[in-house]
């Protein structure tokens, strides 16, 4: 469904990712790891047409989408979520996803359909869509969500969502990537998950890329991912230093 | 929905029956309050279309070139090509869609914000400017020129009202009202989501899909559209062009000016804002030119002085009420009645 090839972004000297290749096949939850500063953030933003790539390619259903802007990279059918949920503060909760709903999609659809679509989606994620409630006081755990609901109302058939267990409790990481599970499920959304925290993501995604210094290094099922050498190099060095430390 | 139907219905009718008012409070002062309340309502018209763009974060300082740009080239037509300003204006209001889509698509494009976004306008406001002054043979230069009367009174051809004050006061509510209507489609359309949305976070409203240039560019695009035909009018009306009475920077500093006072982000914050400082600079007017100890004083300069005490007032405005009077009033109204 989506097919990266040779992806390199280079800032000045630096690659922050250099000859990145991997599929996402259609249906699945792809995880996309790595620890800090391995990468994966630059692939995201290059995939979600915020970073226009210093060489190779992205090609989304055999069309070819690499460089595009984020909005025709929305309009191809690729939704997004930010890692620090940015909401319209000065829009309503339906409103900053009937936006999404309204200009998100490639065909104009009826105004009613999507106050439609934006209701349903909240509805997904567990929000209220009491068409008054502002994001004024809003929660991370349902900021988080707000996001998601935003990146599904532009209907997209895939969804790339960014480290979106960032700061929350266990039970709201649980609760969030069981969240994940089920938009593929009812939707029929392929799902790219960028996380660093990989013991619940694990648990729900059906393969693994690892990227460290711009580079991956396993691409594979998650059971297989966690017995790789390479990986445990990456990780569980730091993990065991961690535990040394504690 | 309504309700508000009602209340504006409501509010015109009071608004039709002022020149009634004014010739019953005070039948020989009736031309000068006219007048006050026609201008009033062209500046009202202008800072609302201002406001358009305004309130979502668009701040022009250019707005005074698309005044001018409607003035200009409706009188200019008219005098050098004698074309009626039926044709005139039409052709006026496009030529300053032109230049502000000139303007403004390079901007947008570049991303372009904030403080510079309001030094590029800057610049085209004064360019307009410098083009009025320096084409002198044809625009008078700065002490400008007026349109050529066509006949004594007034004249459909020529769009010449002004010797009718009540008409005029009808015309210039129609066109007022006119651009209220606008604002409050844009204000019901999916298109205000958009606006609002990229005007706190451009990036997310384009992963949201929203095209951000051309969201941008329409707004832009209405607002330059409205100022040039309030422009216009305000020629036809004053049968008078200058730099300085309707292009230029000064002019822009004032738009942005009322309409900052008033409250940019209400639908009628613009026009309290030009009742407000109409009021203040023909009050300042009235004061400063009876006040004996002022001319002794400062002689004919105190006339200038209203512009000191307005630029005292816009920092003011900025500092301690950032939504205006109405902004601000409504606010407290709504704070109360949830308290």
């Amino acid at each position: 469904m989506l097919a990266v090839r040779g992806l390199t972004k280079s800032f000045g000297g630096f690659a922050a990712v250099s000859n990145v290749s991997f599929d996402v096949r259609e249906g699945e939850i792809m995880g996309l790891i790595g620890p800090n500063g391995s990468g994966k953030s630059t692939t995201f933003s290059c995939i979600a047409g915020f970073y226009t790539p210093t060489a190779g390619s992205v090609t989304f259903d055999g069309r070819d989408i690499t460089g595009l802007g984020a909005q025709s990279i929305c309009h191809a059918g690729i939704g997004r979520t930010f890692q620090i949920p940015r909401p319209f503060a000065k829009l309503t909760v339906l409103e900053n996803v009937a936006l999404a709903a309204w200009f998100g999609q490639d065909r104009k659809t009826s105004r009613d359909k999507c106050w439609r679509q934006a209701a349903e989606a909240l509805e997904l994620v567990g929000l209220p869509t009491d068409p008054h409630s502002t994001t004024e006081g809003m929660g991370a755990a349902a900021l988080k969500k707000l996001e998601l609901a935003r990146a599904i109302a532009s209907q997209p058939r895939l969804l790339l969502a960014d480290e979106s267990l960032n700061g929350l409790d266990p039970s709201e990481m649980n609760q969030a990537a069981a969240m994940l599970d089920t938009i593929r499920k009812e939707r029929g959304i392929t799902i790219i998950w960028v996380e660093h925290i990989m013991g619940v993501l694990m648990r729900v995604v059906d393969r693994v890329v690892v990227l460290d210094h711009g580079e991956v290094i396993y691409d594979g099922d998650p059971a297989g991912s966690q017995a790789d050498p390479n990986v445990i190099a990456v990780y569980l060095g730091r993990e065991a230093a961690k535990e040394a430390a504690q | 929905m309504n309700r508000k139907i009602l209340l504006s219905t409501l509010g015109l009718v009071v608004l039709a029956c002022v020149p009634v008012l004014i010739g019953w409070v005070n039948p020989g002062g009736s031309r000068y309050y006219l007048h006050l309340a026609i201008q009033m309502l062209l500046w009202a018209q202008i800072y609302t279309a201002w406001s358009l763009m305004g309130r979502f974060g668009l701040t022009s300082l250019g707005h005074g070139a698309f005044t001018g740009i409607g003035a200009y080239a409706t009188v200019l037509l008219w005098n050098q090509l004698g074309l009626t300003p039926l044709l005139g204006i039409p052709i006026a209001v496009a030529l300053a869609v032109v230049a502000a889509l000139l303007v403004g698509y390079p901007c947008f494009l570049q991303r372009i914000k904030g403080h510079y976004f309001a030094l590029m306008t800057m610049a085209m406001v004064e360019f307009v400017r410098l083009c009025i002054v320096g084409w002198r043979g044809v625009t008078g230069g700065s002490l400008g020129t007026q349109p050529t009367r066509h006949g004594d009174g007034v004249s459909l051809y020529a769009v010449q009202f002004e010797p009718n004050r009540v008409l005029s006061y009808f015309i210039v509510l129609a066109l007022w009202a006119g651009t209220l209507y606008v604002w409050s489609r844009v204000d019901r359309s999916m298109d205000r989501l958009a606006l609002d949305a990229l005007g706190q976070d451009e990036e997310a409203a384009a992963a949201a899909g929203v095209d951000v240039t051309r969201e941008k560019l329409k707004i832009t695009a209405i607002s330059a559209a409205l100022c040039a035909l309030g422009g216009a009018l305000f020629a036809q009306y004053q049968m008078y062009v200058s730099p300085e009475t309707i292009a230029g920077l000064g002019i822009s500093l004032n738009i942005v000016f009322g309409a900052i006072a008033g409250g940019m982000g209400v639908l009628l914050g613009p026009t309290v804002g030009a009742v407000f400082t109409q009021l203040l600079s023909e009050g300042l007017r009235v004061t400063m030119q009876s006040s004996q100890v002022l001319s002794a004083l400062f002689g004919t300069r105190a006339l200038a002085l209203d512009m000191l005490v307005y630029g005292v007032l816009l920092v003011l405005f900025i500092i301690y009420m950032p939504k205006g009077i109405l902004g601000t009033l409504l606010d407290r109204f709504a704070r109360k009645r949830s308290a």
